[in-house]
Protein backbone atom coordinates (compact mmCIF):
# COMPACT_ATOMS: atom_id res chain seq x y z
CA UNK A 1 0.00 0.00 0.00
CA UNK A 2 2.82 2.37 0.86
CA UNK A 3 4.40 1.48 -2.41
CA UNK A 4 1.69 2.22 -4.14
CA UNK A 5 1.44 5.61 -2.83
CA UNK A 6 4.70 6.30 -2.86
CA UNK A 7 4.47 5.79 -7.10
CA UNK A 8 1.88 7.46 -7.45
CA UNK A 9 3.70 11.12 -5.49
CA UNK A 10 6.19 10.50 -8.36
CA UNK A 11 4.31 10.01 -11.14
CA UNK A 12 2.23 13.18 -10.05
CA UNK A 13 5.69 14.58 -9.40
CA UNK A 14 6.91 13.97 -13.04
CA UNK A 15 4.01 14.99 -14.37
CA UNK A 16 4.43 18.39 -13.23
CA UNK A 17 8.22 18.44 -14.32
CA UNK A 18 7.16 17.12 -18.00
CA UNK A 19 4.17 20.62 -18.14
CA UNK A 20 6.86 22.88 -17.02
CA UNK A 21 9.31 21.48 -19.72
CA UNK A 22 6.93 21.48 -22.17
CA UNK A 23 6.54 24.88 -21.48
CA UNK A 24 2.79 24.29 -20.76
CA UNK A 25 3.05 25.72 -17.17
CA UNK A 26 5.09 29.20 -17.01
CA UNK A 27 7.22 28.56 -13.52
CA UNK A 28 5.39 31.84 -12.17
CA UNK A 29 1.87 29.87 -12.61
CA UNK A 30 3.68 27.32 -10.62
CA UNK A 31 5.14 29.23 -8.07
CA UNK A 32 1.55 31.08 -7.41
CA UNK A 33 -0.25 27.01 -7.46
CA UNK A 34 -2.55 27.03 -4.89
CA UNK A 35 -1.92 30.24 -2.92
CA UNK A 36 -2.69 29.26 0.89
CA UNK A 37 -2.90 32.67 2.54
CA UNK A 38 -5.86 33.18 0.12
CA UNK A 39 -7.53 30.55 0.64
CA UNK A 40 -7.28 30.49 4.18
CA UNK A 41 -7.93 33.69 4.96
CA UNK A 42 -10.68 34.58 7.25
CA UNK A 43 -11.63 38.25 5.55
CA UNK A 44 -12.93 38.84 1.97
CA UNK A 45 -10.19 41.66 1.98
CA UNK A 46 -7.28 39.30 3.04
CA UNK A 47 -8.57 36.73 0.59
CA UNK A 48 -8.32 39.19 -2.02
CA UNK A 49 -5.34 40.80 -1.05
CA UNK A 50 -4.38 36.59 -1.23
CA UNK A 51 -5.25 35.99 -4.29
CA UNK A 52 -5.03 39.11 -6.28
CA UNK A 53 -2.23 41.57 -4.55
CA UNK A 54 -5.33 43.82 -4.09
CA UNK A 55 -8.55 43.88 -2.55
CA UNK A 56 -9.99 47.31 -4.85
CA UNK A 57 -12.62 45.62 -6.82
CA UNK A 58 -14.84 47.71 -9.62
CA UNK A 59 -18.61 47.16 -9.20
CA UNK A 60 -19.95 46.00 -13.11
CA UNK A 61 -22.76 45.21 -14.70
CA UNK A 62 -20.66 43.04 -16.75
CA UNK A 63 -20.77 40.13 -14.82
CA UNK A 64 -23.70 37.97 -13.82
CA UNK A 65 -24.14 35.51 -11.21
CA UNK A 66 -26.92 32.77 -11.13
CA UNK A 67 -27.21 31.84 -7.79
CA UNK A 68 -30.84 30.66 -6.18
CA UNK A 69 -32.13 33.43 -4.29
CA UNK A 70 -32.78 30.88 -1.28
CA UNK A 71 -30.61 27.80 -0.88
CA UNK A 72 -32.26 24.87 0.99
CA UNK A 73 -29.04 23.12 1.64
CA UNK A 74 -26.17 25.50 2.06
CA UNK A 75 -23.53 22.27 1.08
CA UNK A 76 -24.46 22.46 -2.02
CA UNK A 77 -25.28 25.43 -3.84
CA UNK A 78 -25.13 25.62 -7.66
CA UNK A 79 -23.56 29.06 -8.56
CA UNK A 80 -22.92 30.00 -12.20
CA UNK A 81 -20.55 33.24 -13.16
CA UNK A 82 -20.34 34.32 -16.59
CA UNK A 83 -18.72 37.66 -17.81
CA UNK A 84 -18.52 39.52 -21.24
CA UNK A 85 -16.03 41.12 -20.18
CA UNK A 86 -13.24 41.19 -22.85
CA UNK A 87 -10.55 38.92 -22.40
CA UNK A 88 -11.07 37.22 -18.63
CA UNK A 89 -7.92 36.08 -16.93
CA UNK A 90 -9.47 34.53 -13.90
CA UNK A 91 -13.03 34.34 -12.28
CA UNK A 92 -13.07 33.50 -8.61
CA UNK A 93 -16.08 32.83 -6.29
CA UNK A 94 -15.98 33.99 -2.64
CA UNK A 95 -19.13 33.58 0.23
CA UNK A 96 -18.49 36.60 2.23
CA UNK A 97 -20.56 34.98 5.04
CA UNK A 98 -17.70 31.91 4.96
CA UNK A 99 -15.25 30.71 7.83
CA UNK A 100 -12.75 31.31 4.74
CA UNK A 101 -14.63 33.55 2.13
CA UNK A 102 -12.65 31.86 -0.85
CA UNK A 103 -14.02 29.35 -2.50
CA UNK A 104 -12.83 28.96 -5.86
CA UNK A 105 -10.21 30.67 -8.68
CA UNK A 106 -10.68 29.20 -12.05
CA UNK A 107 -7.85 30.88 -14.37
CA UNK A 108 -8.86 30.65 -18.20
CA UNK A 109 -6.89 30.37 -21.22
CA UNK A 110 -7.62 32.48 -23.99
CA UNK A 111 -9.51 30.42 -25.99
CA UNK A 112 -11.86 29.28 -22.82
CA UNK A 113 -15.31 31.28 -22.11
CA UNK A 114 -15.54 33.47 -19.33
CA UNK A 115 -17.95 31.32 -17.57
CA UNK A 116 -17.74 28.66 -15.24
CA UNK A 117 -20.65 26.69 -12.96
CA UNK A 118 -19.89 24.71 -9.94
CA UNK A 119 -21.69 23.96 -6.50
CA UNK A 120 -20.10 25.81 -3.15
CA UNK A 121 -20.68 25.48 0.34
CA UNK A 122 -22.16 28.33 2.55
CA UNK A 123 -22.42 28.14 6.37
CA UNK A 124 -24.60 31.15 6.74
CA UNK A 125 -26.92 33.42 4.63
CA UNK A 126 -24.60 35.79 3.08
CA UNK A 127 -23.16 37.74 -0.66
CA UNK A 128 -22.04 35.58 -3.35
CA UNK A 129 -19.37 37.27 -5.03
CA UNK A 130 -17.71 37.13 -8.10
CA UNK A 131 -14.31 38.62 -9.19
CA UNK A 132 -12.86 38.84 -12.57
CA UNK A 133 -9.39 39.65 -13.70
CA UNK A 134 -9.69 41.27 -17.16
CA UNK A 135 -6.97 43.66 -18.22
CA UNK A 136 -4.96 43.29 -15.20
CA UNK A 137 -8.26 44.37 -13.29
CA UNK A 138 -10.53 43.49 -10.69
CA UNK A 139 -14.13 43.74 -11.69
CA UNK A 140 -16.44 42.02 -8.74
CA UNK A 141 -20.41 41.41 -8.58
CA UNK A 142 -22.32 40.41 -5.59
CA UNK A 143 -25.60 38.50 -5.02
CA UNK A 144 -27.65 37.47 -1.21
CA UNK A 145 -28.35 34.27 -1.45
CA UNK A 146 -30.84 32.80 1.71
CA UNK A 147 -29.29 29.80 3.52
CA UNK A 148 -31.88 27.85 5.33
CA UNK A 149 -29.86 24.67 6.81
CA UNK A 150 -25.78 25.55 6.82
CA UNK A 151 -23.59 23.71 5.16
CA UNK A 152 -20.30 23.75 7.50
CA UNK A 153 -22.12 22.34 10.83
CA UNK A 154 -21.47 18.87 11.89
CA UNK B 1 -8.47 6.14 -7.12
CA UNK B 2 -9.25 5.96 -10.58
CA UNK B 3 -12.71 6.66 -12.35
CA UNK B 4 -13.30 9.82 -9.68
CA UNK B 5 -14.09 11.46 -12.83
CA UNK B 6 -16.92 11.72 -15.10
CA UNK B 7 -16.30 13.96 -18.16
CA UNK B 8 -19.38 15.07 -20.54
CA UNK B 9 -18.66 17.05 -24.03
CA UNK B 10 -20.99 18.12 -26.36
CA UNK B 11 -19.54 20.44 -29.16
CA UNK B 12 -21.48 23.21 -30.94
CA UNK B 13 -19.56 24.89 -33.58
CA UNK B 14 -16.23 25.16 -32.35
CA UNK B 15 -17.45 25.53 -29.03
CA UNK B 16 -16.70 22.90 -26.37
CA UNK B 17 -19.28 22.60 -23.52
CA UNK B 18 -17.37 20.32 -20.79
CA UNK B 19 -19.30 18.80 -17.70
CA UNK B 20 -17.51 17.01 -14.72
CA UNK B 21 -18.29 15.58 -11.93
CA UNK B 22 -15.67 14.75 -9.11
CA UNK B 23 -16.02 11.76 -6.55
CA UNK B 24 -14.50 13.16 -3.37
CA UNK B 25 -15.05 14.14 -0.20
CA UNK B 26 -14.05 17.73 0.38
CA UNK B 27 -13.58 18.04 4.26
CA UNK B 28 -13.92 21.00 5.40
CA UNK B 29 -11.12 20.09 8.91
CA UNK B 30 -13.76 22.16 10.38
CA UNK B 31 -16.54 19.33 11.19
CA UNK B 32 -16.55 17.22 14.16
CA UNK B 33 -17.17 13.66 14.41
CA UNK B 34 -20.46 13.12 16.06
CA UNK B 35 -19.21 9.76 17.85
CA UNK B 36 -15.83 10.86 19.23
CA UNK B 37 -16.21 14.24 18.97
CA UNK B 38 -12.28 14.87 17.25
CA UNK B 39 -12.23 16.93 14.31
CA UNK B 40 -12.57 15.39 10.79
CA UNK B 41 -8.76 16.42 9.49
CA UNK B 42 -9.25 18.39 6.35
CA UNK B 43 -9.67 17.01 2.75
CA UNK B 44 -10.07 18.33 -0.57
CA UNK B 45 -9.05 19.29 -3.67
CA UNK B 46 -7.04 21.82 -4.10
CA UNK B 47 -5.41 22.15 -7.97
CA UNK B 48 -7.41 20.59 -11.19
CA UNK B 49 -5.96 21.41 -14.62
CA UNK B 50 -8.17 20.50 -17.71
CA UNK B 51 -6.25 20.22 -20.92
CA UNK B 52 -7.34 19.93 -24.06
CA UNK B 53 -4.80 18.32 -26.99
CA UNK B 54 -1.86 18.91 -24.33
CA UNK B 55 -2.73 22.68 -23.71
CA UNK B 56 -4.14 23.86 -20.97
CA UNK B 57 -7.85 25.57 -21.04
CA UNK B 58 -8.99 25.46 -17.38
CA UNK B 59 -6.57 25.64 -14.24
CA UNK B 60 -8.72 26.19 -10.70
CA UNK B 61 -7.49 26.46 -7.56
CA UNK B 62 -9.96 25.46 -4.91
CA UNK B 63 -10.87 25.77 -1.07
CA UNK B 64 -12.70 24.00 1.32
CA UNK B 65 -16.06 25.49 0.28
CA UNK B 66 -16.49 23.56 -2.89
CA UNK B 67 -19.47 21.29 -2.60
CA UNK B 68 -18.51 17.61 -1.92
CA UNK B 69 -18.49 15.39 -5.25
CA UNK B 70 -17.98 18.76 -7.01
CA UNK B 71 -19.32 19.60 -10.31
CA UNK B 72 -17.85 21.87 -12.75
CA UNK B 73 -18.74 23.30 -16.57
CA UNK B 74 -16.98 26.05 -18.71
CA UNK B 75 -16.84 26.44 -22.43
CA UNK B 76 -13.57 26.73 -24.76
CA UNK B 77 -13.10 27.41 -28.50
CA UNK B 78 -11.41 25.26 -31.07
CA UNK B 79 -12.97 22.40 -30.05
CA UNK B 80 -13.70 19.74 -32.91
CA UNK B 81 -15.07 15.61 -32.35
CA UNK B 82 -12.09 13.01 -31.46
CA UNK B 83 -10.10 16.00 -29.07
CA UNK B 84 -8.19 14.65 -26.56
CA UNK B 85 -9.36 16.41 -23.11
CA UNK B 86 -7.33 15.22 -20.18
CA UNK B 87 -8.43 16.59 -16.29
CA UNK B 88 -6.49 16.07 -13.80
CA UNK B 89 -6.69 16.72 -9.53
CA UNK B 90 -4.86 17.01 -6.71
CA UNK B 91 -6.13 17.74 -3.35
CA UNK B 92 -3.78 18.42 0.24
CA UNK B 93 -3.29 14.94 1.05
CA UNK B 94 -1.02 14.58 -1.83
CA UNK B 95 -3.81 12.14 -3.71
CA UNK B 96 -4.66 13.00 -7.37
CA UNK B 97 -6.46 11.29 -10.29
CA UNK B 98 -6.73 11.82 -14.20
CA UNK B 99 -8.85 11.33 -16.99
CA UNK B 100 -9.11 11.16 -20.32
CA UNK B 101 -11.74 11.64 -22.51
CA UNK B 102 -12.34 11.68 -26.17
CA UNK B 103 -14.53 14.68 -27.67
Amino acid sequence: MKRRVFLKGTLASSAVAVAVGAGLLNPRQVLAAWPKSAFEAKSMQEALNGAFGSELTEPTDAIQIKAPDIAENGAVVPVTVSTNLSNPESISILADGNPTPLAANFMLAANTAGSVSTRIKMGKTSNVVAVVKSGGKLYSARKEVKVTIGGCGG
Amino acid sequence: MANSIKIKTSVNGDVCNVKALIKHVMETGQRKDAKTGKVIPAKFIQELVCTHNGKAVLNANWGTAVSANPYLSFEFNGAKAGDKLVMNWTDNTGESDSAEHTV
